[in-house]
């Protein structure tokens, strides 16, 4: 077999592989909610749902460096600016995510102008005073918000054409939400805010010398990764029909931030896999520990920093490149006669979004 | 007037509370960069040491002691076993460890001591003085005089004593203390060890205002942070002039703003740290940090 | 590059079909209404899921972790009542409970999967006990549609209560509302001119709690003349009962949790200039809570009760609490049988047993009809004269109470037990 040979095949494989996988993975998702139990599908809901935050979460704490801890209550404006239209005004569901996602952005902008003198910790500090300010602020505007006995919303209904159940629309809707997201997060990365945050990140100094204009980009992934938890608070508003101050605790904003980072930090997979964790790790904690789930939930985060400093994704990406090494050094002492094919001589490739080389700092400020 | 006062007095003794686990912040910070969120849950745990010791029969003023060695031991193990292995990561990790301490080890106190409040014995004296006709609770003096030792003791620790130049060294420049030989994990188990003491003093003197159980130190932690941020994550004069502060500026702004009220008292003191913060990115005394390209 | 992409798309499409087929290989689990049972006979087509003539499963959620764990341990009592029960007793009605405890951390969302855990894989015959109003208030919907009782929640909101369109759902404590009535009774005989200050904490249940207050003193000369909240996150409330202080009032109403309900008693202790007469709620009523400030700085302390505190030695030599200690010790020796929410587990557990007895068919829909219709039900774990009464128009089990006064080193029972809906009338929305 030529190299020529080889390389057209390989082409031409990839040419249907591509959309083929696509499809696949399309069809697997909406295939999901007709095979799984509800109560399955609920819990795929949720690790979209917070993915979704995550995402957002991720472009600012993963690629630009800077550390939140007050995205829960990001989040709760935008499960309440939701939940509030529902209550008071009767709107329908759709309208409540473009103007969860806008105040949301707006507010996160607002806070993106003192981040822009902060830095690390200080930054996260501030943003941890927004998260214990929220529940007290909510509790206090009652005739608005139901005060601390929250508000029950109507959930969106399945149009009757569609013949699904209420769990399989949340999920249709969940998902939808999610992939757009994940295309916009992606989108911008690759635009010239993704270069300019990178820039940031790693000199920021640097960055600014080259003239990237940092107040504006900084002020701006503040407000994007804010709109997308408040776009996340939205959906949970939608999926769990209640909203009260005390379910958007600092404890939320904390899980958050360590879902991401237990997922991986600046990487694709790495919110996805964080929403993951955060909603089934708790239920194997109760397994094991049914008297105190909070004994294992807390050594299962050390044991995956321990074994993933980089998160899980990160531990993913590793074992991937050893299998890779494994089955090309396999394949090298096989072939050795033959020359290699310009195919393997491209090297191993790089993933899309460069692995976390320097990590956002908590440290001094 | 005297009412005003005592409201001062109030903010005061919980501003006193705040500077003490705000102080075993700092110390963590200054020696290792990171933020420690099981900070006031080992403070915690190691008030349940002393009530344990207290509750099988040892006088309170030999429990002390035996339950500062014992969380020296415990900082200096925490930083040896959970820490040291992730030292080359991204702080972040390290960060999340705490977070993952912090749910471990509230969690372990309520199986092991339940979640019933628990009985401690307060050193001080009960009652209060009259002074100007204000009354200032003893255990209040108290906890004020202790803090004040505690800050001379760690005055003299890092100026006076060689171990403190070496670890002044350790905060200062990280990097040339290990090229100039100094041995770094030394340096950090110290570091832990220390603010797991001055923690576990704070848990100790807190207890008989705040009582003992496992949740304990989770709310005066997020006042801790701010009295920390306020005064300046690396200066422990800092930490305690913000909890005072911090402590002050909320009693007061319940008291006597009307449209503040008990509710929303804690939005005050965080607007003063993000006023502070505008004007001073470091904190009122924390140091610039100078960059080099 | 080329061959990346190859691979890449081949590895995605390969986890594809992997997903579609793990999914196929669960399609059962979808559907789940075609294993739904239901009855013969009299009680023809009604549901039977989780109940058999030999055994009933049940589910309860409750914060095993997190901020509110402390009430965690309500389900080691119930469990402990179900296993004896089952140990000693041949079950309940002949069937064996399995009780399956869920930990939603107090977060409504994980409430809401827990409960349709518990409903469509572990197929409960009922959802007893749901711990919140925040929980409960997201899964009541849920439970409503799917038709599963949802009896005897561990809260004291009234709208349980109030609410007319979730008649599956059912609560038991007496509602806040019903509580502040005792006090208010108790302060319009004792102190007709009272000024009140009022600490409470605020959400769902010190807001119930003190709105149902200043409802019942309305028309009388009682006066709220302070009231100070503080969050549960709060590191101590001094603060505020230093405020408090400022008002004179001459009673002080103390609603708080377990360790705010000592850190006030000890500051009214300790502040010299102002005796009020303290008046500290239910939930923090327990001897435990007391000890810890000394008893000698509670002399005179006023509550309302309405089981019996396992803390208090006058219940030493009381039958039931014999039994609850023994089984305690027998089937949960790590628990403290003298936390007093262990006892509410208990009584909450012996309650839904007279429940399930009056049941007149072995059903869903019979069980939603016993707990609608308890007539003058006496649960030993509960006060004398206090018993569960639900009705067509009455859908608060427990609104009777009974003062008690803190003496020497226990609480002593005075006056007589009050049916607050007697005296006020029903509680409304």
């Amino acid at each position: 077999m030529s190299t020529g040979e080889l390389t057209m095949h390989a082409s031409r494989t990839a040419r249907w592989a591509r959309p083929l996988a696509a499809l696949v993975i399309t069809a697997a998702l909406i295939a999901t909610p007709y095979y799984f139990a509800p109560f399955r599908v609920f819990q795929l809901t949720m690790v979209l749902l917070y993915a979704v935050v995550l995402a957002g979460l991720n472009l600012l704490v993963g690629y630009g460096g800077q550390i939140s801890l007050g995205h829960g209550a990001f989040f709760a404006v935008g499960a309440y600016t939701a939940a509030v239209m529902l209550d008071r005004f009767t709107t329908g569901h759709l309208a409540t995510l473009p103007v969860a996602a806008a105040g949301c952005f707006l507010l996160g902008l607002g806070f993106g102008v003192p981040a822009l003198r902060l830095r690390g910790l200080y930054l996260a500090l501030v943003t941890l005073a927004f998260a214990v300010f929220l529940p007290p602020l909510l509790k206090r505007f009652e005739h608005v918000t139901g005060g601390s006995m929250g508000l029950t919303v109507p959930k969106p209904q399945p149009p009757s054409w569609t013949g699904l159940a209420e769990d399989q629309w949340l999920y249709f809707l969940t998902l939808t939400v999610a992939a757009v997201t994940l295309l916009v997060v992606r989108n911008l990365l690759r635009s010239r805010v993704g270069r300019a945050l990178l820039a940031i990140r790693e000199n920021e100094s640097a960055a600014e010398v080259m003239g990237v204009r940092l107040s504006f980009h900084k002020a701006l992934a503040f407000a994007w990764s804010a709109m997308f938890a408040g776009v996340a608070g939205c959906l949970y508003t939608w999926v769990i029909g209640f909203v009260s101050p005390d379910s958007f605790s600092l404890n939320l904003s904390i899980t958050l931030l360590a879902g991401l980072v237990v997922g991986g930090l600046a990487s694709v997979y790495g919110p996805l896999l964080g929403a993951a964790f955060v909603m089934y790790v708790p239920n194997l904690a109760q397994d094991i520990s049914p008297a105190a789930p909070g004994v294992v939930f807390g050594l299962l985060i050390i044991a995956v920093m321990y074994l993933a400093p980089t998160g899980l994704a990160g531990l993913a990406a590793r074992a991937r490149q050893g299998v890779r090494r494994c089955v090309e050094h396999l394949r090298h002492t096989r072939r050795r006669p033959e020359p290699a094919s310009p195919a393997e001589q491209t090297g191993p490739p790089q993933p899309e979004p460069q692995p976390l080389t320097a990590p956002p700092t908590i440290g001094k400020g | 007037m005297s009412e005003f006062l005592q409201q001062v007095v109030e903010g005061v003794g919980a501003g006193s509370i705040y500077a003490s686990l705000a102080l075993a912040l700092v110390l963590i910070h200054r020696f290792t960069g990171i933020v420690n969120f099981a900070q006031g849950e080992l403070a915690m745990i190691s008030t349940y040491v002393a009530w344990q010791l207290v509750a099988s029969g040892m006088p309170f003023w030999l429990a002390l002691p035996v339950t500062l060695a014992i969380s020296f031991a415990g900082g200096m193990l925490i930083e040896r076993l959970l820490i040291r292995p992730v030292e080359g990561a991204p702080e972040l990790t390290i960060v999340i460890v705490t977070v993952g301490l912090f749910i471990f080890v509230n969690a372990a106190a309520g199986l092991i001591w339940s979640f019933t409040v628990k009985d401690f014995p307060q050193p001080f004296p009960e009652g209060s003085v009259a002074l100007a006709g204000v009354d200032i609770g003893w255990s209040t003096l108290g906890v004020i005089g202790v803090v004040a030792v505690v800050m001379g003791l760690l005055y003299l620790l890092f100026q006076h004593t060689r171990t403190g130049l070496v670890m002044r060294a350790v905060a200062a420049n990280p990097a040339s203390a290990r090229l100039s030989g100094i041995r770094m994990g030394r340096v950090l188990m110290l570091g832990w060890g220390l603010a797991a003491t001055v923690g576990a003093l704070s848990g100790v003197l807190v207890a008989p205002l705040l009582f003992l159980e496992p949740n304990m130190m989770g709310g005066a932690l997020i006042y801790a942070f701010a009295a920390a941020t306020l005064g300046g994550f690396d200066s422990p004069v800092g930490a305690v002039a913000g909890g005072l502060v911090v402590g002050v500026a909320e009693t007061l702004a319940g008291a006597y703003v009307g449209f503040v009220g008990a509710d929303l008292k804690i939005g005050v003191p965080l607007l003063i740290i993000l006023v502070v913060l505008l004007v001073r990115p470091q904190g009122l005394f924390g140091r610039a940090a100078v960059e080099r390209a | 590059m080329i061959r990346m992409r190859h691979t890449t798309a081949l590895r995605a499409a390969a986890a594809g079909i992997a997903a579609l087929l793990t999914a196929t290989a669960c399609s059962s689990q979808r559907g789940q209404d075609d294993s739904a049972a239901s009855a013969d006979g009299a009680c023809k087509g009604q549901q039977t899921t989780g109940i058999t003539d030999k055994s009933i499963k049940l589910g309860g959620i409750y914060p095993m972790s997190g901020p509110a764990s402390a009430y965690g341990t309500i389900s080691n009592g119930v469990s402990t009542y179900f296993k004896y029960v089952n140990a000693e007793k041949g079950g309940i009605g002949g069937r064996k409970v399995e009780f399956v405890v869920r930990d939603d951390g107090y977060q409504p969302p994980k409430a809401v999967e827990e409960a349709r855990r518990l409903v469509e894989r572990e197929k409960v015959f009922a959802v007893f006990q749901t711990l919140g109003t925040p929980s409960t208030s997201a899964v009541w919907d849920y439970l409503n549609q799917q038709k599963v009782p949802q009896p005897f929640v561990a809260t004291g909101a009234s709208k349980w209560g109030t609410d007319t369109e979730h008649p599956w759902t059912m609560g038991w404590q007496p509602n806040y509302v019903a509580e502040s009535r005792m006090y208010a009774d108790y302060l319009k005989k004792e102190k007709p001119k009272a000024k009140v200050a009022v600490l409470f904490q605020n959400d769902d249940f010190g807001k119930d709690l003190l709105g149902g207050f200043k409802q019942a003193v309305k028309g009388s000369d009682i006066t709220v003349v302070a009231e100070e909240s503080y969050e549960v996150t709060d590191p101590s409330v001094s603060a505020q009962m230093t405020s408090l202080a400022r008002s004179e009032a001459d009673v002080l109403l103390n609603i708080t949790t377990p360790k705010f309900g000592s850190q006030a008693l000890a500051a009214d202790a300790k502040n010299p200039r102002w005796n009020p007469l303290h008046i500290v709620n239910s939930v923090s009523a327990s001897t435990s809570v007391l000890k810890p400030v000394g008893f000698k700085n509670v002399q005179g302390v006023v509550s309302a009760t309405y089981f019996k505190d396992p803390a208090d030695p006058q219940w030493a030599d009381d039958a039931e609490m014999k039994t609850y200690r023994a089984a305690m010790k027998k089937y949960a020796p790590d628990a403290d049988p003298s936390i007093q929410f262990n006892a509410y587990g208990w009584a909450v557990a012996s309650s839904l047993h007279k429940a399930l007895d009056a049941m007149e068919c072995p059903t869903r829909e019979g069980l939603r009809d016993a707990v609608q219709k308890l007539k003058d039900v006496k649960v030993d774990m509960l006060l004398p004269g206090v018993a569960l009464n639900t009705g067509a128009n009455d859908r608060f089990p427990i609104e009777t109470m009974q003062l008690v006064r803190f003496q020497g080193e226990r609480w002593v029972l005075f006056g007589e037990p009050l049916d607050t809906r007697q005296k006020f009338g029903p509680v409304t929305g």
